[in-house]
């Protein structure tokens, strides 16, 4: 039987209530009468032969690339760049699909006699992995084989030795990007896509660059004018990176591209309420929710957060391509839309979500303020092809309990960002004259390449990740959020949705249109 | 006339001790050594002495240590007993109803020790050697000293000739008050040796706190001030006097950070500011002004410490002078010699240092004053004093120029 497709539900008064994600915990908000709840697709099938799909496509290359075999020889220099721990979320359970692709890619380069092999973790200027996530993704012989080594790297952003300056792009953006990679007479480059954002280009145009190059796409002028950076083709990230990637081809660099879609079954079995439809709940769901709604009522932050950090998504691969950068990743676009487009009828003046405690930049760390604003506005709010769900002036709802706190080894400047520079100023556009100062810090550096900290600039991305939706609605209001830390953000905080929708209608009027973008599953709303 | 008289009553000591740490600082009060009682006005000593009639008396830090018992022993020989506190005081002259604000150091000069000690003799008397010794009975200050009264009481005090300043007609009581406190914030700004273009912190914005702000501002340009202010309305004020960056205190070593584009090795920055001073004295913010001066830089004391344990090993491999700011008496300002109390006049005209003064209180009701002062921070105030004027405006000379007691 073929995954049911999304679902638009209104609200009508038999209507049980709405499942919240709320951090690390959930709500149940009985939505106003009317009200419109986006329910996504079902997840899509998963591939019965997921190495054999891979080693198909290896073989079977897209666009005008060779096969993965006739391009290796002995004595050549190999370079595999890899999606960090960013993705999937919430991590998946063994084997993760970058083993899965990394082992028949090593597989055909031993019988093709490579030797130099290195692989490399594209961070950009995320935190470095620790050994445990490292062996997490690449599975147990991988890091075996290379770790011990000293072959299998992170890519080090801020060491001049280890990058290459390619040129300018026809606009004037510097392209730097990791020299092993760019030297090397293959780059092999293993992705996932879990949402329209990731891949094409952008996997080594950003994955593998320097701050040098990404000052020029991750800015709050190319985030405002990317409307929204879900949709490739209204998105001035992604044409950034587009041309980047082109003058990275043209310089002689050769990425042989491989890109997997994950389904969207995100929860295992002790959560599978948290993405079934409401009045589909079972018994058993309903015993879980409770049980688990009032385990975690009683369980101190900290501790629940590591509870829901040790969780392992069910995510299955649903489609594996390779080859041609270009080519590949439009087909892993069609495949992303198939399994997550939910067509939806026109925009409304409030829009809520409920943000979970996951995010791509908080794996196995704390969920902070300049996270959650940038996992409801910038993320959530940017789930969209052709108009955003919430109306230019609208309001924007996030259930989150916003805590302020950090984590002080993965989020150091995330810390000083938010107690100096939101302090003066919430306006994207202003923060920009903080950048490069948070951008050179030597500490922030230091930390960055030394241990598992974000780079400086980082919170600086977080915050222009926020500026389309920030220029777009009229107030964002946070339920169940610390006040202290909402209002720093430049929101409003409501004890509840009731209040929150109250509040609202100060900004959009009485009798408001409420869309509600419901998750689990993940889902990107087609908005005619 | 009713005053406040300190005893030395052990038991009483240890009573309001223990009270104030339960209670906190000024709910000691009741079972403590001090109490209100009928105090005659003290004898002049000597011809150049002159009675004083307070006018405003403030509650300062050293105050209250006192009352709670807190203070260090080390004063037990500079201190005679029984006397009655209050050392910062705006009042007049009874010979000549003037307008006067009291330096109350009890140096060489007004002992009549001739001749006068080094420091005396070069006018620095918060340094004096003699303050145990000489025709008075030992006391650092007025307000420590059986022989001279104190500002907490309506019979008034003894003042030596050179120990009073006039108040100018433009400075208000409250104005007037914060004389003596913004005197200590002077002299502490000229031990920080500021240099045009240096990083300065300030730890605390209390009293003392805000008033160096002020002092600091008025007297030297660093390029930044950082101030770390507990209280909302302690922020507003440092802002108001001046400083470029204020925040809680538990952000104050990031800001530092950040702004000095320092690292960070074994919890203490590698580079920092090139001047801390404490305003607040204790174990926590010692060790926070060593965390956050940099190497050979300077750490200044204006916040009274009592016995603190404390890792020295960063001020020895980082050689950090400490240095202590007490006091006042002659300051040098780029060659120009001036009296402390003179600086800190213009300090509080130019920053109108009266708006510190939050509450003042009738002596009688020294228990809520007390303990009005003791949580100062957290009730929103800074300087809470004792009123005595309703005497003053019986005889006919009331210069009340803000509200009534709260």
């Amino acid at each position: 039987m073929s995954p049911r497709p999304g679902f638009v539900l209104e609200v009508d008064h038999s209507t049980p209530s709405t499942l919240f994600w709320h951090g690390e915990g959930y709500r149940l908000e009985q939505l106003p009468v009317g009200s419109r709840v986006l329910y996504a697709p079902e997840p899509v099938d998963a591939l019965a032969d997921p190495v054999g799909a891979i080693r198909r496509a290896l073989d079977e290359p897209l666009g005008d690339a060779a096969p993965l075999r006739s391009q290796l020889r002995p004595g050549m220099q190999l370079t595999i760049a890899f999606d960090d721990v960013s993705l999937p979320l919430p991590p998946m359970r063994r084997p993760d699909a970058r083993q899965l692709v990394i082992e028949q890619v090593l597989e055909l380069a031993a019988e093709a006699g490579v030797d130099d092999v290195v692989l490399i973790a594209a961070l950009a200027l995320h935190r470095r992995m620790t050994d445990a996530e490292l062996r997490h993704a690449l599975g147990d012989r991988i890091f075996d084989a290379f770790a011990p080594h000293g072959l299998l790297w992170q890519h080090d952003a801020e060491d001049p030795d280890q990058l290459v300056h390619l040129g300018l792009t026809d606009q004037g953006e510097d392209v730097e990007i990791n020299k092993r990679a760019a030297t090397s007479d293959l780059l092999v480059y293993v992705n996932i896509n879990l949402v329209a954002m990731d891949g094409g280009h952008k996997s080594v145009a950003t994955g593998l660059a320097s701050y040098k190059s990404l000052r020029h796409h991750h800015n709050a002028h190319t985030m405002a004018q990317s409307r929204s950076f879900m949709d490739q083709h209204r998105s001035e990230l992604h044409s950034s990176n587009w041309r980047m990637g082109r003058l990275i081809a043209a310089s002689g660099v050769k990425v042989f591209q491989i890109e997997t879609n994950l389904n969207t079954d995100t929860f295992p079995e002790q959560f599978r309420f948290l993405q079934r439809r409401e009045w589909e709940w079972t018994a058993r769901d309903r015993a879980a929710f409770l049980a688990s709604s009032t385990a975690l009522g009683a369980t101190p932050s900290r501790i629940a957060r590591s509870i829901f950090h040790s969780i392992r998504a069910p995510h299955k691969m649903s489609s594996v391509q390779a080859g041609e950068v270009e080519a590949v990743h439009a087909r892993t676009t069609e495949n992303v839309y198939a399994q997550q487009l939910l067509e939806v009828d026109g925009q409304s003046d409030i829009l809520t979500m409920g943000l979970p405690y996951i995010c791509p930049y908080n794996v196995n760390s704390i969920m902070n303020p300049i996270l959650v604003a940038c996992l409801g506005l910038g993320y959530f709010f940017n789930m969209y092809r052709g108009q955003p769900l919430v109306r230019a002036g609208g309001v924007v709802i996030m259930s989150h309990p916003t805590p302020w706190a950090f984590h002080p080894g993965h989020h150091p400047s995330y810390i000083d960002f938010f107690e100096q520079v939101l302090a003066e100023t919430t306006d994207p556009a202003e923060i920009g004259k903080y950048e490069e100062s948070f951008a050179t810090d030597p500490w922030y550096i230091h930390l960055y390449r030394t241990g598992n900290a974000y780079h400086g600039v980082h919170p600086f991305y977080m915050w222009y990740w926020c500026a389309h939706a920030l220029e777009h609605v009229g107030a964002v209001i946070v339920v169940g959020g610390e006040r202290a830390a909402v209002r720093r953000l430049g929101f409003k905080p409501a004890s509840s949705m009731a209040d929150a929708l109250e509040m609202a209608t100060d900004v959009v009027g009485r009798d408001p249109s409420i869309t509600h973008l419901h998750s689990p599953p993940l889902l990107m709303a087609d908005v005619q | 006339m009713k005053g406040l008289v300190f005893e030395r009553n052990l038991p009483r000591f240890a009573a309001s001790r223990l009270v104030s740490v339960v209670g906190g600082s000024g709910r000691g009060v009741g079972v403590g050594p001090l109490r209100l009682t009928d105090v005659d006005p003290p004898e002049l000593p000597g011809p150049q002495w002159h009675r004083v009639h307070p006018l405003l008396a403030g509650i300062c830090g050293s105050d209250l240590s006192t009352v709670d018992g807190r203070s260090s022993r080390y004063f037990e020989d500079v201190v005679s007993f029984p006397f009655v506190p209050g050392h910062e005081v705006v009042g007049t002259l009874d010979d000549t109803d003037e307008r006067v604000v009291i330096e109350p150091v009890l140096g060489c000069v007004p002992r009549a020790v001739v001749p006068p000690c080094p420091a005396c003799a070069e006018g620095r008397t918060g340094g004096c050697e003699r303050v145990a010794f000489g025709h008075l009975a030992p006391g650092l200050q007025i307000g420590f000293c059986r022989d001279t009264g104190g500002g907490w009481s309506a019979g008034g005090l003894v003042a030596h000739d050179a120990q009073l300043h006039a108040v100018p007609d433009a400075l208000s009581d409250d104005d007037a008050v914060m004389v003596e406190p913004t005197a200590c914030a002077v002299h502490a700004a000229v031990a920080a040796r500021v240099e045009a273009g240096d990083t300065v912190a300030i730890l605390g914005a209390g009293t003392l706190g805000l008033c160096t702000v002020a002092a600091l501002t008025y007297l030297t340009r660093p390029a930044t001030l950082l101030v770390g202010a507990k209280y909302a309305h302690q922020q507003r004020l440092a802002e108001e006097l001046g400083a470029d960056v204020v925040v809680v205190p538990g952000q104050l070593a990031r800001a530092v950070r950040r702004r000095s584009r320092s690292l960070e090795a074994s919890h203490t920055l590698t580079g920092g500011c090139d001047v801390v001073i404490d305003c607040v004295g204790s174990d926590e913010s010692l060790a926070q002004a060593l965390a956050m001066v940099r190497p050979r830089g300077r750490v200044v004391l204006v916040g009274m410490p009592g016995r603190v344990s404390l890792d020295l090993a960063s001020l020895w491999h980082r050689e950090v002078t400490v240095t202590g700011a007490y006091a006042y008496g002659i300051e040098d300002t780029g060659g120009l010699l001036r009296r402390t109390f003179d600086l800190s006049m213009e300090v509080v005209a130019a920053k109108g240092l009266g708006r510190l003064v939050s509450a003042r209180y009738p002596i009688d009701r020294f228990e809520e004053a007390l303990a009005h002062a003791g949580a100062a921070g957290r009730r929103g105030a800074v300087k809470v004093v004792f009123d005595l004027r309703a005497r003053e405006r019986h005889r006919g000379a009331g210069t009340d120029t803000k509200g009534p007691v709260p």
